[in-house]
């Protein structure tokens, strides 16, 4: 290792340990900072050092859960450096890389505005995109902007790395088009379609010609198995594809994973379709590593849930539902997932507007919560914008005097555990922050383990 | 009564919560007995004198927009007859723009707009991101606050003489500099606010479907019955405060 490196490198693990010890959090992004302040070059000799090479998950939607079942997949066979908490911009992938000492394959999950510098840096084997979603426009602006930065950093890519790609989203799709070594992966089973493309689909129109697609069926938010009758571009042929798919409810799905290397029956024990395509992502991912379809279906079938996307807890004789909402794609999908299992009477819905929220607020109007309202007793609102979630309950139809804003997170909180009666479940539906700050208040109650105690 | 809405092009500019608005005004006609009647008004599709009371145009990604533009342009005659003949527009965002006499892209290029509200816009290097604070300067409603939500890159600068939404009190506004937001002409209202709009800013609603009531049953304008605004008003005051706080400041 270089002199400099190695300075950088004990001054930032040293910085990580106060950063624990003094409680700000998990030290998950200072020491990245640091470094990646001093020496943004660093971290391709950091990256350089790992035996295995390092692979690259991005997304606007389910890149934390894919990364972490390709962990579940993948830590049996090697020793990852994994970005577990979901730090996810530069700084925090120079911080995993500088904590995993030992480790053989860099595993990270990519924030899709960093990806293409991520790609520079770390000079990937395998590169996996799974869909482009609307999600803080504040932030990152519009999908194609997203989709032309991927398309000009995916060409960089050495010719030997393997790309994985979203067949069922137009836009990822053709990301692959021309490409070697490709695996498309996707849902076929028409009988877990939607009826229609939801209020706030994207990418509705075609990207070669412009003509709204035809869909064959429509899975999740705008990914499904698209064709356009004008020009003929339709959805490619599925490399790795879910078929046969059996929803359990809230304890899981069911479906036969079809791969180059064969055929076989899993069973998840996460819910919702959208699991499926994250599961289907990790196996592409794991698959063009080299792992086996045995690994594949083994650390998949022991996945039980990333960090805060849907959580359970007891609390004394109720049950508490976690299930994080972050764009209306993510959203519709959280709700069709309650819809499926035994719906609550009595619902929490938290929404933040900091950064990683977003601060522009205006996307709850495009989630379609009307399931929910016509179904639920009691609505309590909380976060720093709970009177904007209350309006957009208000005026799509929900009776103000069943509404009650709680600004505070603990005492909606609490306000949601009376309302709900013994032996039944509560469901809270939060923002990314609110979802931290609800983790740290489960955490004080001891309901849950903080998310970095065993990350060492 | 029946008012009827026409919603121009509602498959490709929803991006900003635009539907949020509808539901407003849909909700909060019907609290003052009054329907509304949402027409989907799209590519090619035919639009009659006088049919339409009221006029909703949302913002879309620049890819819908440019799908648009041209048959929002040849519709210019009709939309500034049902203008001059009294009836109501709320054009948001993109739709803001392309309302205008046009918009020259970074490459130089003109794209012809509808050439109702008498502003052209340029394409900007940066984006003009936060939340807004506006001060009304429309004489019905004389330093009542609008709070939103801005995402834009154009620059959109108002003729001499031409009448703003609001005069900004935090955030950038059309241009950045000119310290004014939006455009109004006759019963036609442009901003760049979303968010939505109308659920924390329901005075503007209420005006609209006062403009649209006398439109449709050839009267004067009547303010409506007052509605129990406060969840309304709580969320005005929170994104007032974040415009205060965080809001852009002009260059």
């Amino acid at each position: 290792m270089p002199a400099r490196l190695a300075l950088e490198t004990s001054a930032a693990r040293l910085v990580g340990r106060l950063s624990r010890a003094t409680r700000r959090g998990g030290g998950t992004t200072l020491p990245g900072k640091l470094v990646w302040k001093l020496d943004p070059a660093a971290v391709d000799a950091l990256a350089r050092r790992l035996p295995a090479g390092v692979a690259l998950v991005s997304a606007t939607n389910g890149k934390t859960t894919t990364t972490a079942m390709a962990s579940s997949i993948l830590s049996p066979v090697r020793r990852l450096a994994w970005n577990r908490s979901g730090a996810n911009l530069a700084s925090g992938i120079t911080s995993t890389l500088l904590a995993a000492r030992d480790a053989e394959l860099g595993l990270l999950e990519v924030d899709e505005f960093a990806l293409p510098e991520v790609i520079r840096r770390t000079r990937p084997r395998v590169v996996c995109l799974g869909n482009l979603f609307r999600d803080q426009l504040d932030r990152y602006g519009e999908l194609e902007h997203i989709a032309e930065r991927w398309r000009s950093a995916v060409s960089e890519l050495p010719v030997d790395a393997s790309l994985v790609v979203g067949a069922d989203d137009p836009l990822v799709a053709s990301l692959g088009d021309g490409r070697d070594r490709v695996l498309r992966f996707g849902v076929d089973d028409p009988s877990h379609a939607r009826p229609s493309l939801q209020h706030a689909s994207d990418s509705k129109y075609c990207i070669r010609c412009g003509a709204p697609y035809v869909y064959d069926a429509a899975y999740v938010g705008h990914l499904g198995a698209y064709r356009c009758d004008a020009c003929g571009h339709a959805r490619p042929p599925l490399d790795v594809a879910a078929r046969r798919i059996e929803s359990h409810g809230l304890d899981g799905v069911s479906f036969s994973l079809e791969t180059p290397d064969g055929d076989a029956q899993v069973r998840l024990a996460l819910p919702g379709l959208y699991n499926v395509y994250n599961a289907l992502a990790a196996a592409s991912l794991a698959l063009a590593l080299g792992a086996s379809l045995d690994i594949v279906v083994e650390g998949l079938e022991r996945f039980t849930g990333a960090f805060g996307r849907f959580e359970r807890f007891l609390v004394g004789d109720k049950r508490l539902l976690l299930l994080l909402v972050k764009n209306p794609a993510g959203a519709n999908e959280a709700i069709r997932t309650l819809e499926n299992g035994s719906l609550p009477a009595t619902l929490v819905v938290a929404l933040n507007d900091r950064i990683a929220d977003g601060r522009d607020v205006s996307w709850i109007w495009d989630v379609d919560f009307e399931p929910l309202l016509e179904r639920a007793h009691r609505i309590v609102v909380t976060g720093e914008r709970a009177a904007e979630l209350a309006l957009r309950f208000a005026y799509g139809g929900y009776p103000r005097d069943r509404l009650e804003v709680v600004p505070s997170l603990e005492r909606a909180l609490d306000r949601g555990l009376d309302l709900t009666e013994p032996g039944k479940e509560l469901a809270v539906l939060p923002t990314y922050t609110a979802m931290l700050a609800l983790q740290a208040i489960a955490t004080r109650r001891g309901l849950t383990r903080p998310y970095w105690e065993d990350a060492a | 009564m029946i008012i009827r809405v026409g919603h121009l092009y509602p498959e490709y500019l929803n991006i900003y919560a635009d539907r949020g608005n509808i539901a407003v005004l849909e909700h909060r006609a019907a609290a003052r007995g009054h329907e509304l009647d949402v027409d989907p008004i799209t590519l090619e599709s035919s639009l009659a004198a006088g049919t339409h009371d009221l006029f909703y145009v949302g913002g879309g990604q620049d890819r819908e927009q440019a799908m648009i533009a041209g048959d929002l342009a040849v519709r210019g005659d009709a939309l500034r007859a049902a203008v001059d003949g009294g009836a109501a527009v709320l054009a948001v965002c993109g739709g803001y723009q392309l309302l205008g006499r046009g918009y020259r892209g970074r490459d130089g290029a003109w794209l012809d707009g509808a050439g109702l509200f008498p502003h052209e816009t340029l394409a900007g290097e940066t984006r003009m991101i936060g939340d807004v604070l506006l001060e009304s300067t429309l004489p019905e409603a004389a330093g009542k606050t609008i709070a939103g939500f801005e995402n834009h890159a154009g620059r959109t600068v108002l003729d001499p003489g031409a009448h703003p939404l609001g005069r900004v009190v935090a955030g950038y506004g059309n241009d950045g500099v000119s310290g004014f937001e939006g455009a109004r002409t006759g019963r036609a209202l442009g901003t760049y606010l979303h968010g939505p709009l109308l659920p924390r800013n329901p005075w503007i609603a209420d005006l609209l479907l006062s403009w649209a009531i006398a439109h449709a049953t050839d009267a004067e304008p009547e303010p409506l019955d007052a509605l129990d605004d406060t969840l309304e008003q709580e969320a005005h005051a929170v994104a007032a405060s974040r415009a205060r706080a965080r809001g852009g400041r002009p260059a």
